[in-house]
């Protein structure tokens, strides 16, 4: 009873500062350096924002929708890139998700150890290959292959369908979003992979128990628990496809148009930028910082949408 | 009864055939790659191609020497740049930062970071360092790679650093060290080989990037080490050949795809080894 | 005339030796975030004695222990209020740095934790160095010092440069409180520091104990009754009742409170009732 009158029920408040001098400068070094990384993703924003002024003030958000590219006019659209990047994209999207999330699957719930580590590895081991190496590889081999064989092959079978029509260029969306594929797969396998380890092991012998069969269990337990990691691996992997230079600026044919079929040369807004900005001046330049500053506000905001899943995903 | 009960048996054979045709699938593109990479680049690599020049448009003969060494002072620069910073925001990030609002913060807008295309790093690098010194250069190119590398760094330091047993800090502490000593003499050397293998995987991530280079780094004909000057590197060197019009310069791009490819997937594998032996 | 000067500058020694070493905790409370572990705890701490902490599982042994050396502040959201005086001067002071706090008040966790990164010498070497002594001889002669008064010099003389985690796990809590020892410290604090020991090992330490209260405070926090009443020369009793916080219960001599114990609840405790 004396002692509640002499101290308080409640805390005193924390003292955080320390008082050693080097401690102070030491805390203030690091959450300066800390501080940088806050400052460069800002910087990022404010200076392609400043150097993209004049395109932004000509031409609006009608930039957005405008199909136009004239550099000796003077007019310019977003529209073709914004096409290209999409198309690309969910090509990459589609072809690699059923794979990335089915290897995944095997290797956590299926494969033997050793067989894990091995393919494990190989998988991780495909986002180690530089881009520009799968853009080599997209020239000389996947292009002539794609153009001598796959597509005439399909043209002729599924060729009634506006998207497999046209002339067999080889070079062009369809190549773009199958090396895009390739390189988004380690992504989806290992945030996938992740996501899946993350689920309690007594949950699937409780469904085993009961007499469910391997797959009844990674549906119902595995894939259904998972859920919200699968849904940042693929937000992830849509942020890595949007962005991506050089493989696709050496496979997709490097033209700002809109076309149905999936044959078609076209260009992305990474490619774009990477094929025209050296050469570009004045507008143009601007015009290029313009998408640029696009493709960033829309990965700052895919990515921070899937690092917040995958945080809430894992815990 | 039997029939459902077949049914099941049936789907889950199937099904689980799927999976592993998918993962067998997933490995293929790594394969037919590096198979590639090695026969058609195996041709091109000999003394000369690290120690001559590129040959004239067209010319057989010649080198890569000048890209050689500019990828290696590329990534000497961004090394130099983003090891000590993010360094020391990982230390934020595993012991001032935490229980902070900032903290949080800066581990996520990291994340992001790690996230932007690398061709918008390149125009941001651009505007910074090129526009206001008129010229491209080594050192913006380093920049660029730095500000690429520097999110890496920062995470797998304050994994290393969380990785630490708290017994081994607090007995620093408990010895009377001020904490900025504790850190930096006894948990630093700890987390050692945490820190190294991040800093290796983003060598590794770095130096094969070629789009912030474009802009920053450009290229360069001839030998140079001036940091201030444009300067040739692999990546960039394997893009313009390859979209180049003769056979001796595809032949020059698959042997500097080989090398690069053997560095890189080197440096990982050493990582991978290095926190396997933790 | 001489021999009355020499008398009083004896005694003047003497006056500052008894007070070296003592430790006043004076209404003492403890939190981590909004949970309260310690309530109210006052108790003096005699020079050159051990004194043992017991009480149940989640009682503040630990809490109070590192709460004298400030340790408990590393703990994130942790805060205290009260006083400990070390020697009339308040180590919760304003003005007063932790560190020069540690560097009195040294202190062997539960698990022995010597720096992985370092071999043995280094490990004893390491406050001192980091103190910036960077004399070899004075260092040498420390690190011998230190790892005789541990008892663990004869063990290890010849393989200093080994790791100090190469050590048997008694070897290496002798060598964690060389460590402590070699920055010369006045007060030893020791969180069950033989709880992770076999009992030959756990022995060795004890024995320790009892040497070191010649030179040193000891405190040490022990689960073991048998422990407590073999080592310690005081006994602190701590229970913490319907979740308010650790508080004392009894304090005195260790006989007084093992074989008379002036409280009930201490008496349940001691007989193992509790
Ligand atoms: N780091 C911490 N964060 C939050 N609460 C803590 C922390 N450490 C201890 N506590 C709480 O404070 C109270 C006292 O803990 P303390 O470790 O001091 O007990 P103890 O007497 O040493 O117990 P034991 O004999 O098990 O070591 C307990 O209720 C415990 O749950
Ligand atoms: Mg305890």
């Amino acid at each position: 009873m004396a002692r509640e009158l002499r101290t308080g029920m409640l805390p005193p408040r924390v003292r955080r500062a320390s008082i050693n001098w080097g401690d102070r400068a030491f805390h203030g070094i690091t959450t300066g350096f800390a501080l940088l990384i806050a400052a460069l993703v800002a910087l990022l924003v404010l200076e392609l924002a400043t150097e993209s002024v004049p395109a932004l003030s000509r031409f609006g958000p009608g930039f957005l929708a405008s199909t136009s590219w004239n550099p000796v006019t003077g007019e310019f659209g977003a529209l073709p890139f914004i096409y290209g990047t999409l198309a690309t994209s969910a090509l990459a999207l589609a072809l690699a998700w059923p794979i990335g999330v089915g290897a995944a699957a095997f290797l956590t719930e299926l494969a033997p150890r050793f067989v894990r580590s091995i393919l494990g590895t190989m998988v991780e081991m495909l986002a180690a290959v530089p881009s520009v190496v799968y853009g080599l590889w997209g020239v000389f081999v996947l292009v002539p292959l794609l153009r001598e064989r796959v597509e005439p092959w399909l043209i002729e079978r599924l060729g009634v369908l506006p998207v497999f029509s046209g002339p067999p260029f080889g070079l062009g969306v369809f190549a773009a979003g199958l090396l895009l594929a390739v390189m988004i797969l380690p992504t989806l396998a290992s945030v996938s992979r992740e996501a899946m380890s993350a689920v309690p092991r007594g949950q699937r012998e409780a469904l085993l128990a009961l007499g469910a069969t391997r797959w009844e269990v990674i549906r119902a337990v595995v894939l259904a628990q998972a859920r919200s990691g699968l849904v940042a691996a693929t937000v992830l992997a849509l942020g890595r496809a949007l962005g991506e230079t050089m493989a696709t600026v050496m496979v997709i044919g490097n033209s700002p148009s809109i076309n149905v079929s999936i044959f078609a040369p076209a260009s992305t807004m990474a490619s774009v930028i990477a094929n025209d900005f050296n050469e570009a001046t004045g507008l143009q330049k601007a015009v290029l910082l313009e998408l640029g500053l696009i493709l960033l506000v829309v990965s700052l905001a895919v990515n921070t949408a899937a690092r917040l899943m995958a945080a809430r995903s894992t815990r | 009864m039997i029939s459902t009960y077949r049914r099941r048996k049936l789907a889950n054979m199937l099904m689980l055939s799927l999976l592993g045709a998918a993962a067998l699938v997933a490995v293929v593109p790594l394969i037919a790659v590096a198979a590639y990479v090695v026969l058609e680049g195996a041709g091109a690599i000999n003394l000369d191609f690290f120690t001559q020049l590129p040959s004239p448009a067209g010319e057989a003969g010649g080198g890569m020497g000048n890209a050689v060494v500019g990828t290696l002072e590329l990534v000497a620069i961004a090394s130099a740049l983003a090891t000590p910073t993010g360094v020391m925001a990982g230390i934020y990030l595993a012991q001032q930062g935490r229980g902070t609002r900032l903290g949080p913060l800066v581990r996520l807008l990291s994340d992001v970071l790690n996230g932007v295309p690398t061709i918008v790093v390149g125009l941001f690098v651009y505007g910074l360092l090129v526009l206001t010194t008129g010229s491209f250069s080594a050192l913006a190119g380093g920049v660029a790679l730095g500000v690429i590398m520097l999110p890496v760094i920062a995470r797998t330091t304050e994994e290393a650093v969380l990785q630490v047993p708290s017994s081994v800090r607090e007995a620093a502490l408990a010895l009377g060290l001020p904490e900025w000593r504790a850190t930096l003499r006894v948990v630093l050397p700890t987390a050692r080989s945490g820190i190294l293998t991040g800093v290796i995987l983003g060598v590794a991530r770095i130096s094969g990037e070629t789009a912030p280079l474009l802009f920053t780094a450009f290229g360069n004909s001839f030998w140079s080490l001036d940091p201030t000057k444009p300067i040739a590197s692999l990546p960039v060197q394997i893009y313009n050949f390859a979209t180049g019009p003769y056979e001796s310069w595809h032949r020059q791009a698959w042997g500097a795809a080989l090398v690069l490819m053997t560095m890189v997937l080197a440096l990982n594998l050493a990582a991978r080894w290095l926190s396997r032996s933790r | 005339m001489q021999m009355t000067r020499d008398l009083r500058i004896v005694s003047v020694q003497e006056w500052r030796e008894a007070a070296e070493g003592t430790v006043s905790v004076r209404g003492l409370s403890a939190w981590y975030g909004r949970h309260r572990a310690l309530t109210d705890v006052s108790l003096e701490v005699r020079p050159r004695s051990v004194t043992a902490l017991i009480g149940p599982s989640g009682c503040g042994k630990s809490t109070l222990l590192r709460c004298l050396n400030r340790m408990h502040e590393v703990v994130l959201g942790a805060t205290v209020s009260g006083q400990v005086l070390l020697e009339d001067e308040d180590v919760y002071g304003s003005g007063v740095d932790p560190v020069s706090v540690r560097r009195r008040v040294g202190m062997v966790f539960q698990q022995p934790n010597p720096f992985p990164t370092m071999s043995i010498y280094d490990n004893v070497a390491a406050g001192l160095r980091l103190a910036g002594t960077r004399n070899r001889g004075v260092l040498d002669g420390k690190v011998e010092q230190a790892l005789r008064q541990a008892a663990l010099w004869d063990e290890v003389k010849d393989k200093l440069r080994k790791p100090g985690t190469a050590l048997s796990g008694g070897q290496q809590q002798r060598l964690c409180i060389a460590r402590a020892l070699a920055v010369d410290p006045e007060v030893l604090l020791m969180d069950e520091p033989a709880s992770a020991l076999d009992p030959v090992a756990t022995a060795r330490i004890e024995e320790l104990m009892v040497e070191l209260k010649r030179d040193y405070t000891v405190v040490v926090v022990t689960h073991n009754m048998q422990q407590a009443a073999r080592v310690s020369d005081y006994t602190a009793f701590l229970l913490s009742e319907d979740g308010g916080g650790g508080a004392l219960v009894e304090y005195g001599e260790t006989r007084q409170v093992f074989e008379e114990p002036r409280d009930e609840r201490t008496r349940d405790y001691v007989t193992g009732r509790l």
